[in-house]
């Protein structure tokens, strides 16, 4: 039982920290950090840089929190722990 | 009709809706008043955190900010989205699991500590009243605009509103209140912003908008970069400005809306750790079709005013408007003070530049212009935007009710986190933990109405601090709460002591930081240094400070529960069956 439990949290963190590299990366990275050398490409009639900024962080968040909960509930099936 | 009889009728029609689904869903036992028996569907709760989430800052100011910072605003954007990532993967299915009613319940369990839940309240009424007493201001504001009454008289309608469906109905009757509140809101932000894309790019959806193309085939965003440099002002675009502080500043957003208690409390009213995920995720998509159209209506609405303003070319003397030609929308809103105009080099014209840029100053003077003219209280861009457009009155009255369910939702929701924080913490948890369930009850919706008494109290005489107000809640939330839970959750090592000295020192230098720069409780004069770049510690704004305050929180904790006995071993175990979702039953408490 501690076995599985073990296995369940470091399948759970493994699957945090991929969530929060690409997190950080469409908001931090490419809105502020890396805005002015993605600002020199263009994307749907924006500066990519911008977009990232005021849309694209916004859609990518939507898009990280439903795959969390959808590979969660992968991982609780797996490691039956699930509800 | 006229304008102010349709906006009655709209602002009445909903407010009804609003009171007669609270009296249908009221709240009859401990479970329904604090977690709406928990038994919400996902989706229906993710639209009510949507509600709970966006205030009056996100409904009337967040658009009026970007729309004169440009890119600048973007934080606002990136930082109250993305604490919902944080707030999903790292709070929402562990504190579900956890199965009790409130933040400082799971703080004082975990970290077997009556002081550690003590301090957990204190930052919770702290952050929270601070906040609703900016909501309780927005309600008065938009309540006297609207309804041509005079401010305290419409702070007055508003807290009796708040009142009668907070109290009566509870958590209950607030869920489905907030979902009605939800679907007037989001309405009432769209409609306008489709029409002003579709005027100006001919393309119906704003998001795509923004990148469209205007009626000459320039982009948009490339009009609008020249058509403000032209005045002197930085391009929309434009980067600059200290990256460092942008980045503290998006990071303390984004933690303080994840230790924000009135949206962590949302995720206790569903049935299943799995429904507090995806709810999370609902959340994020209601909240999100807001926040990618407000970046639209922010430039639209400054291509709008500025072309609206400078009808001929730019420098020639037909270039500026003719005060007397002004628009109607024009002559509104100067009645209210929040936009004016001075007619500083007596041409009869509205000169409206950046006066404080000094490469522009020789231009300016070629032009003959003898500084800006025109004053915008950038607050009014939202609540204006329609009628600058020239859209139907009907639309007008509609943004005026969604402005309101904006406001109004968030502070029925603050107001609830105090009241359990009290009842519940407070009295059950330390003073009396013989109370019955009734009496419980009772003093949740006494100490609701003290909360709206003091919270109206303050708006009525608003110390004047609206953005500073909301940069402390963030700031406290950031500082405090969250990192106290998610160390709750993510170590065993962290105990009552790391945890207690954590928040204490946190929530210390975060206020520190801001009494020192802000003022001692904001008030004038008091500041021993002065709020100017120079004095901001690596150049980081009060605001972005709750940052700094989380590190410190993080480090402090660590350090001192590496020198201090481990938690014992019930607390292991808690830890252990809290990080799986097996065996959640309903909150209970």
């Amino acid at each position: 039982m501690q076995g599985t439990k073990d296995g369940y949290w470091k399948a759970n963190i493994s699957l945090l920290v991929k969530i929060f590299i690409v997190w950080f990366i469409v908001s931090f990275g490419c809105g502020i950090l890396f805005v002015d050398q993605l600002n020199q490409f263009s994307f749907l009639g924006y500066p990519l840089g911008f977009w990232f900024a005021q849309q694209g962080s916004i859609y990518a968040f939507v898009v990280l929190i439903f795959f969390y909960a959808w590979r969660m509930e992968a991982i609780d099936r797996e490691y039956g722990v699930e509800e | 009709m006229d304008l102010k009889t349709l906006t009655y009728l709209v602002v009445g029609t909903t407010f009804l809706l609003y009171i007669y689904i609270a009296i249908r869903a009221r709240a009859s036992s401990t479970t329904d008043f604090y977690v709406a028996g928990g038994d919400v569907h996902p989706i229906a709760n993710g639209m009510a955190t949507a509600a709970d989430w966006m205030s009056a800052a996100s409904f009337i100011s967040m658009a009026g900010l970007i729309a004169f910072l440009g890119y600048g605003g973007s934080v606002f954007l990136m930082g109250w989205t993305g604490g919902y990532v944080l707030l999903a993967c790292c709070l929402a299915p562990y504190l579900r699991k956890f199965g009790k009613f409130t933040v400082p319940e799971f703080i004082g369990d975990r970290f077997y500590s009556k002081t550690a839940r003590a301090v957990a309240v204190v930052c919770l009424i702290i952050a929270s009243l601070t906040y609703v007493i900016g909501q309780m201001k927005g309600v008065g504001v938009a309540f006297s605009r609207f309804l041509e009454l005079d401010y305290d008289t419409g702070l007055y309608v508003g807290m009796t509103i708040v009142f009668i469906y907070a109290v009566v109905g509870g958590m209950k009757g607030i869920t489905y209140t907030q979902i009605a509140q939800y679907c007037v809101l989001i309405f009432a932000y769209t409609v306008p912003a489709v029409f002003i894309s579709l005027e100006l790019t001919g393309n119906a959806s704003p998001q795509l908008g923004l990148g469209g193309t205007v009626a000459d085939g320039t982009p948009l965003l490339d009009k609008l970069n020249t058509v403000i440099g032209e005045l002197g002002f930085n391009e929309y675009t434009s980067t600059e400005g200290n990256r460092l502080n942008t980045f503290f500043y998006t990071m303390s957003l984004m933690i303080g809306t994840a230790g924000l208690p009135h949206v962590i409390v949302r995720f206790f009213t569903v049935p299943t750790v799995k429904d507090a995920r995806s709810s999370a995720g609902w959340a994020l998509v209601f909240i999100a079709i807001l926040y990618t159209t407000a970046p639209a209506v922010a430039a639209m609405a400054r291509l709008n005013l500025v072309d609206t303003m400078n009808p001929g070319q730019i420098g020639s003397a037909e270039g500026s408007l003719s005060y007397e030609a002004r628009p109607q929308w024009f002559k509104n809103w100067e009645k209210t003070g929040l936009l004016s105009f001075e007619d500083k080099n007596g041409d009869g014209r509205i000169q409206y530049y950046n006066d404080k840029n000094p490469e522009f100053t020789a231009t300016a003077e070629s032009y003959g212009w003898n500084g800006s003219e025109l004053t915008v209280d950038r607050d009014i861009i939202v609540l204006a935007n329609p009628e600058i457009a020239k859209l139907p009155n009907w639309v007008i009255a509609l943004v005026a009710a969604g402005g309101l369910a904006a406001a109004l939702s968030t502070a029925a929701g603050l107001l609830l986190a105090i009241s359990s924080a009290v009842s519940h913490d407070l009295v059950k948890g330390m003073i009396a933990p013989n109370i019955s369930d009734s009496a419980e009850l009772m003093v949740g919706r006494i100490s609701m109405g003290v909360a709206i008494a003091v919270a109206g109290y303050l708006g009525l005489h608003p110390p004047g601090f609206a953005a500073g107000t909301v940069a402390l809640a963030f700031g406290l939330a950031a500082s405090s709460l969250f990192p106290a839970i998610m160390m709750g959750i993510f170590s065993k090592r962290i105990n009552r002591a790391g945890a207690i000295a954590g928040m204490v020192s946190g929530i210390s230098v975060t206020l520190l930081y801001i009494f020192q720069h802000k003022g001692i409780m904001f008030i004038p004069g008091t500041s021993f240094l002065g709020d100017m770049e120079p004095n901001w510690l690596g150049g980081i704004t009060p605001n972005a400070f709750g940052t700094v305050g989380a590190i410190v929180n993080f480090t402090v904790a660590f350090a001192v529960s590496r020198v201090t006995a481990p938690p014992p071993q019930e607390i292991q175990e808690l830890i252990e069956s809290i990080r799986v979702p097996q065996g959640a039953g309903a909150a209970t408490h």
